[in-house]
């Protein structure tokens, strides 16, 4: 249980570390301690085996997805079609999903790890070059990773025939300019492509199939990566002994807000519940100020909003989907009784309206709306009926019934995830799903300040001509 | 000065040979000519263009999707007050409005004197350090309306220049790929095999 001057917001524990096992070192950063505490072991025992070798490796220890979708890395990189070359690496770095930060700490006091992750995949998968693309606002990442590319291909493990053998390969650090959407796979390719960030209809643009200049591409975020190392040196067995059969690992989480210790812990996945994160000595020790717990957000700023009653749950996505929310990209943003819910929500509603890249109607429109209509709630000029207009106009981004938590206090039944939505990505449902949370679990503070309706007068409308 | 020195040149003629198509290039290059200007001009953008044989338009309307792009001057510190939900739940607006009192300009603005611009950003994923701010993208972390008063008195009198570079600087540590190590940018039209190590490696490892 300390924190490190050097890794401001991480937090260590007693506790099983796949990808912190470094950050107590003040120079993780460099090759000279990654050599030291066997860095790039993985990658030597890897180049010994064959790829399909290490590619059935990393399936069989179900490493999920860390960007937010948790879909199996090993089975994501078996879906190219075959016999279809050249394919490509990108590695996501352009964390921004709010309440989110570890990709940044892992780019910042790990980078060779990442760059070791990188040279595994790149080899089961056949992957030709890799392409990093790091969020443009994280200078510090930029440049740790840059040291570390030029380091690790001075001394050669990047670049032609790898430690002698027939694996060559270069990664491109390539520099993000500020764009959220760009965390969407699609979007993240076109971006690479010199475009405009807006992600592809998806069929055809499967990534796995038709992504980067056309070819077979996959995208996998840097945390993913980075337990790759692990997995290569010690065996998927001992990888699946931590954690759940159906989450193994470890899981980078941010807990944020009105916590009394803030901060970002590599938990043990699916045993850990939300109440041992809140509250547990070893994590974030209780609410501020000895105030009740509101409400808390399970997943980063897309995912519906937990009460109270959710926190036994363990981070687990099934049991976390079921229960009406997502784990996402493992961010938790807590909220305590003096927390004003319709202007929090506001905050999420404005970051997604703003994020929208224009490309779907009810995204571009529908989020603006949304944000224009709780801004006059929250600001006390809203009526009654703005209440019924904001889930009408997100009832239009996603129609049919959309997933919330349980409340006792409201004798409310959960609605599972995942919701059905009209847009491409999505930007556009994460604008209304605050919205909707706290409409749902907290109309009361809505009412409370907005004026009744007044009844409009109508204009009436008649066909030209008609009439005398 | 607004065409890319000879150094950038040759700098820009690196970066587009490391993708197999060059305008993959083009928001590094937008980076390299705002770290040169501080902010992206019409001819780095027509330079750009010919450097990776697009139009200018192109390299525009690509630029302008970006919010660190800036297509006018801004201030040699550009300060980011973070507003999304931790930071809004922890204080962002108390240093909003420290920030917006000790510049006298409004959120958006940008000082007579050329030396500081204030906009409101968001998220900056650190979350737990809420609430937080980047001066030209080098963070301060749970920061206080006091210190923000202090943060700025701090850059007008050059005392974090070493520590903080002017707008468009983004990293002072770049990659360096070695001629004789790089295995180079291929066009996919010309490969249709697998590759090496793969093939190679059908009865065994790559080693």
């Amino acid at each position: 249980m300390t924190s490190f001057p050097w890794a401001p917001g991480f937090i260590d524990g007693d506790r099983p570390k796949i990808v912190t096992s470094r950050f107590q070192y003040e120079d993780s950063h460099t090759l000279e301690r990654y050599l030291a505490t066997g860095g790039y072991e993985g990658l030597r025992s890897v180049l010994a085996r064959s790829p399909h070798d290490m590619h059935e490796e990393v399936r069989s220890s179900t490493l999920l997805g860390r960007g937010g979708a948790g879909f199996p890395a090993g089975v994501k990189w078996g879906l190219t079609p075959d016999g279809v070359f050249p394919r490509y690496l990108v590695v996501n770095g352009d964390e921004s999903e709010p309440g989110t930060y570890k990709d940044r700490l892992l780019m910042e006091r790990d980078p060779h790890q990442l760059i070791e992750g990188c040279l595994i995949a790149c080899y089961a998968a056949g992957l030709s070059r890799c392409f990093l693309y790091i969020r443009g606002e994280m200078a510090l990442a930029q440049e740790r990773v840059a040291q570390a590319l030029n380091d690790a291909y001075a001394a050669g493990f990047i670049g032609k025939n790898i430690l002698g053998s027939s694996f060559s390969i270069d990664i491109v650090l390539h520099w993000g300019a500020g764009a959220y959407v760009v965390g969407e796979e699609t979007a993240l390719i076109e971006s690479l492509e010199g475009n405009r960030g807006m992600p592809r209809l998806k069929p055809p643009y499967f990534p796995a199939a038709i992504g980067l200049y056309g070819q077979p591409t996959i995208v996998n975020n840097v945390e993913t990566l980075s337990n790759l190392p692990f997995i290569a040196t010690n065996g998927a067995a001992e990888y699946t002994a931590i954690g759940t059969e159906s989450s193994p690992g470890t899981r980078m989480v941010a807990v944020s807000g009105h916590v009394r210790r803030p901060g970002v812990y590599e938990i043990i996945n699916g045993t850990t519940t939300f109440r041992d994160l809140l509250y547990g000595e070893e994590f974030c020790q209780g609410i501020r100020d000895d105030n009740e717990l509101k409400a808390f957000v399970p997943g980063g700023g897309s995912a519906p909003w937990f009460l109270p009653d959710q926190l036994d749950l363990p981070f687990e996505g099934r049991l976390v989907g079921a229960a009406g929310s997502m784990l996402g990209s493992g961010a938790i943003m807590v909220m305590d009784s003096t927390t004003d819910i319709p202007a929090a929500a506001l905050t999420l509603t404005k970051f997604y309206a703003h994020e929208s890249c224009g490309k779907c109607v009810p995204c571009r429109e529908g989020g603006t709306w949304l944000m224009r209509i709780l801004d006059r709630v929250v600001e006390g000029t809203g009526t009654t009926d703005d209440l019924d207009l904001l889930l009408e106009v997100g009832g239009s981004i996603c129609p049919g019934d959309m997933p919330h938590a349980a409340s006792a206090d409201l004798q409310l039944e959960a609605t599972p995830f995942p919701y059905k939505m009209t847009t491409i990505c999505f930007v556009g449902p994460s604008a209304y799903v605050p919205v909707h949370s706290a409409l749902t679990l907290f109309r009361s503070e809505f009412e409370a300040r907005v004026a009744p309706s007044r009844t409009r007068s109508r204009i009436p409308v008649t066909a030209v001509g008609a009439g005398s | 000065m607004a065409r890319l020195t000879d150094e950038n040149v040759t700098l820009a003629k690196e970066i587009i040979d490391r993708y197999p198509r060059a305008k993959s290039a083009l928001i590094p290059l937008l980076h390299i000519a705002q770290e040169q200007d501080g902010w992206v001009t019409d001819e780095a953008m027509r330079q750009i263009a010919e450097l990776i044989g697009v139009t200018p338009a192109e390299v525009l309307g690509t630029g302008t999707f970006y919010e660190m792009f800036k297509f006018e001057p801004v201030g040699k510190y550009l300060i980011n007050v973070c507003g999304t939900m931790s930071c809004a739940l922890l204080g962002a607006d108390d240093l909003m409005h420290a920030a917006e009192e000790e510049l006298g300009i409004h959120e958006g603005g940008t000082t007579d004197d050329g030396m500081f611009t204030l906009h409101r950003a968001e998220c900056q994923a650190a979350c737990t350090e809420a609430p937080c701010l980047q001066v030209n993208y080098r963070y301060r972390f749970r920061t206080t309306p006091v210190e923000v008063r202090q943060l700025i008195s701090d850059l007008r009198n050059g005392r974090l220049d070493d520590e903080i570079p002017p707008h468009g600087t983004l990293a002072r540590v770049r990659q360096h790929i070695p001629a004789d190590k790089g295995v180079g940018a291929v066009d996919p039209s010309q490969v249709t095999s697998p590759p090496e190590w793969i093939t190679a490696s059908a009865e065994g490892g790559a080693s």
